[in-house]
């Protein structure tokens, strides 16, 4: 009887939904909107989306046994144990340095670019993890800083002429800073009220940078930022002041592609450095403090800890990953306005390191690739790409709420 | 004399109308073992709270070796040497033993950023003299063996050990223990029991005990204070205390 009524609530939440999001069409027409209905091959398509939500739900218990019922494919044996791994980690991480350094050269431009994109969301992500996966601190305004980090580099480039190498260090900086001055009053919160400060925060610095038109451009943006440069080479096909080009200093033909490979190369640099960077900080005093003071903060202090201290490294840090991040999405767009840093893009990397598993940082760029490549790949359903989203998050947290690839940590141990 | 350890002197909580703690006086010599004891609900843990800085004492003064420390914030208290455990253990439980010992010695640690990334010399001594001390107090509890164990899966009796030895990692003279054998069955007790005076006798520190087991309390306690509903009622050696008719009628009421 419960498993009946189950069922029939199931089937009119997904109906009432459906009515909504797909039933119903606003358009315009001319200045006015006009509400039209389904097609008859639509509804048919939502009446069976329902029965199915019904009789899935009607038969949960027995579809259950059924896909228990499944042997689990067993892959233990493919993965060498204990200090076999380790032996073989860093000639695996160097294979797949090589294989990624060596990949753009032959595939299409699009997928090189796209990978780049999904570069740098691994990047945000990794920053995010420190902050949320590792120290435990719900930030839902982490796309400030990686706003502050691309407008930096493209200031600092439009007012300055600065190079791009020199802007990356000050942006991540900059990022820095203001993370140091955002957690400062208002670390001493937690989670839920934590989470609204920061998510104020992301406003409020969208809200200036499309305010402050003199400076900014306000919702213009800016455009025409500098690319980085090789050793000084650039790679555009004139010169515009006389600097060496990059095709004409190795003598070939012009190719646009030069310049995608190119940013795609540094951002593989860039985010193996964070990486590293990573590595070492979980496996440092302070990583382990991050995770002590996730774990239990009353017993952090009665030990002498600074919990200020400790959250605000935390959150500097991630901090300034993005701004790694947002100068090199600045010098890739080479335009860039408010628009990019809507609270949606925090959402997104949020999920990311959610999806992922939190803490771990292979499940953190795995929902990187997946976040940024299934979009691409679903293009024709990009009306529904939020619908999908949700879906996936429903699912991954009914069946594996702790993620793609749970958090393994890098235990300590004793000789 | 001696000089004084802690000096505590009319130390009140308030909270609200309710006075939780009613100036309580308390002394602590060095090398010596003082419990307090009282019925439940009588403020030793909240008087403990305003030992650590945990809470902000409505007034009173505390003085440790010499310094004012009230009003101080608890991980400040702690790094004085002031440590303190909980009635309810509070272990990283999903960290092993051995990492429980590091964090707790992490101010003695090189936390600089560019010196742990690149694991400079002295980043690399420190962290080896930590493992040493580790090691050491590891040893000291008999937990040495369960060093790669997650802690968490520790049995109570171990957890409890765990606790103490993660204070004393952290190199305090004076370590308040809340109710250390709470949970804990006679045998385990009384590897505690001996635990304690180990630590007086050969570590040379003091401790300050809040404890309800009798057994414990009388037979390793240089001083005892007893505090019923937040003031002080007595105090004195085992004996006075038992023989105390205040002490008696707090305890199992009038007859």
């Amino acid at each position: 009887m419960g498993k009946l009524y189950s069922a029939i609530f199931s089937a009119g939440v997904a109906f009432v939904l459906a009515c909504l999001m797909i039933g119903v069409k606003l358009n315009t027409d001319g200045t006015t909107l006009k509400v039209t209905g389904a097609t008859s091959d639509q509804w048919m398509w939502i009446i069976g989306g329902i029965a199915l939500v019904f009789f899935s739900q009607l038969f949960a218990d027995q579809i259950d046994a059924a896909f228990s019922k499944i042997p689990k494919p067993k892959v233990g044996h493919l993965i060498p144990e204990g200090d076999k791994l380790a032996q073989l980690k860093p000639w695996l991480m160097a294979g797949l340095f090589v294989c990624m350094v060596i990949w753009p050269f032959m595939v299409s431009r699009g997928s090189v670019d796209l990978a780049t994109l999904a570069l740098i969301y691994i990047m945000l992500g990794l920053g995010l993890n420190i902050v949320v996966g590792l120290a435990g601190l719900l930030d839902l305004g982490y796309v400030a800083f990686y706003a502050v980090g691309a407008y930096t580099y493209a200031l600092l480039s439009q007012y300055f002429d600065m190079s791009f190498w020199i802007c990356l260090p000050i942006s991540a900086g900059m990022a820095a800073l203001f993370g140091f001055i955002l957690g400062f009053p208002v670390l001493r919160l937690r989670g839920d009220y934590l989470a609204i400060v920061t998510l104020g925060f992301g406003e409020i610095i969208r809200i200036l940078l499309n305010n402050w038109t003199a400076v900014t451009g306000g919702p213009n943006g800016i455009s025409g930022i500098a690319k980085p440069a090789l050793f000084g080479l650039e790679f555009t096909r004139r010169s515009k002041d006389g600097s060496p080009l990059f095709h004409e200093f190795f003598g070939i033909d012009y190719s646009s592609s030069y310049k995608v490979i190119f940013l795609y190369l540094i951002a593989v640099v860039l985010v193996a450095f964070v990486i590293f960077v990573i590595n070492r900080l979980m496996r440092m005093p302070i990583g382990r403090a991050w995770e002590a003071l996730r774990e239990d903060e009353i017993a952090c202090r009665s030990l002498g800890l600074n919990r200020t201290a400790i959250k605000l490294s935390a959150f500097t840090i991630g901090a300034s990953t993005a701004g790694f991040a947002g100068s090199f999405f600045a010098a890739r767009q080479g335009f860039i306005s408010p628009e990019s840093f809507t609270f949606i893009e925090s959402a997104i990397i949020l999920a990311i390191v959610v999806l992922g598993g939190m803490g771990s940082q292979v499940g953190v760029i795995l929902a990187a690739i997946v976040m940024t490549i299934l979009p691409e790949l679903a293009r024709e359903f990009s009306e529904y790409r939020m619908l999908l989203f949700g879906l996936t998050m429903v699912l991954m947290m009914r069946w594996r709420p702790q993620g793609l690839v749970p958090m393994k940590r890098p235990v300590l141990e004793l000789k | 004399m001696s000089q004084l350890l802690l000096d505590v002197n009319g130390l009140t909580m308030q909270f609200g109308g309710l006075v939780a703690v009613n100036k309580v006086n308390l002394t602590v010599k060095n090398r010596q073992i003082v419990s307090v004891i009282g019925p439940n609900g009588a403020g030793k843990t909240t008087a403990f709270n305003c030992l650590s800085g945990f809470y902000i004492p409505t007034a009173g003064s505390v003085m440790f070796k010499g310094n004012e420390i009230a009003g101080m914030k608890d991980f400040q208290i702690s790094r004085q040497g002031l440590v303190r455990t909980f009635q309810h253990v509070r272990l990283f439980s999903n960290m092993t033993v051995i990492e429980n010992m590091l964090v707790a010695q992490h101010r003695h640690l090189n936390t600089g950023l560019l010196a742990g990334l690149f694991k400079t010399p002295s980043y690399r001594r420190l962290e080896q003299e930590a493992m040493e001390r580790a090691i050491f107090w590891l040893k000291e509890v008999g937990l040495l063996d369960s060093a790669n164990r997650e802690s968490g899966n520790l049995s109570y009796g171990q957890q409890r050990r765990l606790e103490i030895a993660r204070c004393m990692v952290t190199q305090p003279e004076l370590l308040m223990l809340d109710e250390p054998a709470a949970g804990l069955n006679p045998n385990e007790t009384k590897e505690l029991d001996e635990l304690i005076i180990k630590l007086r006798d050969e570590h040379e520190i003091s401790i300050l005990l809040i404890e309800h087991d009798m057994g414990l309390v009388m037979g390793i306690s240089d001083h005892i204070y007893v505090i019923a509903q937040g003031a002080p009622l007595a105090d004195g050696n085992a004996d006075d205390i038992k023989n105390n008719p205040d002490v008696i009628k707090a305890y199992l009421g009038e007859s």
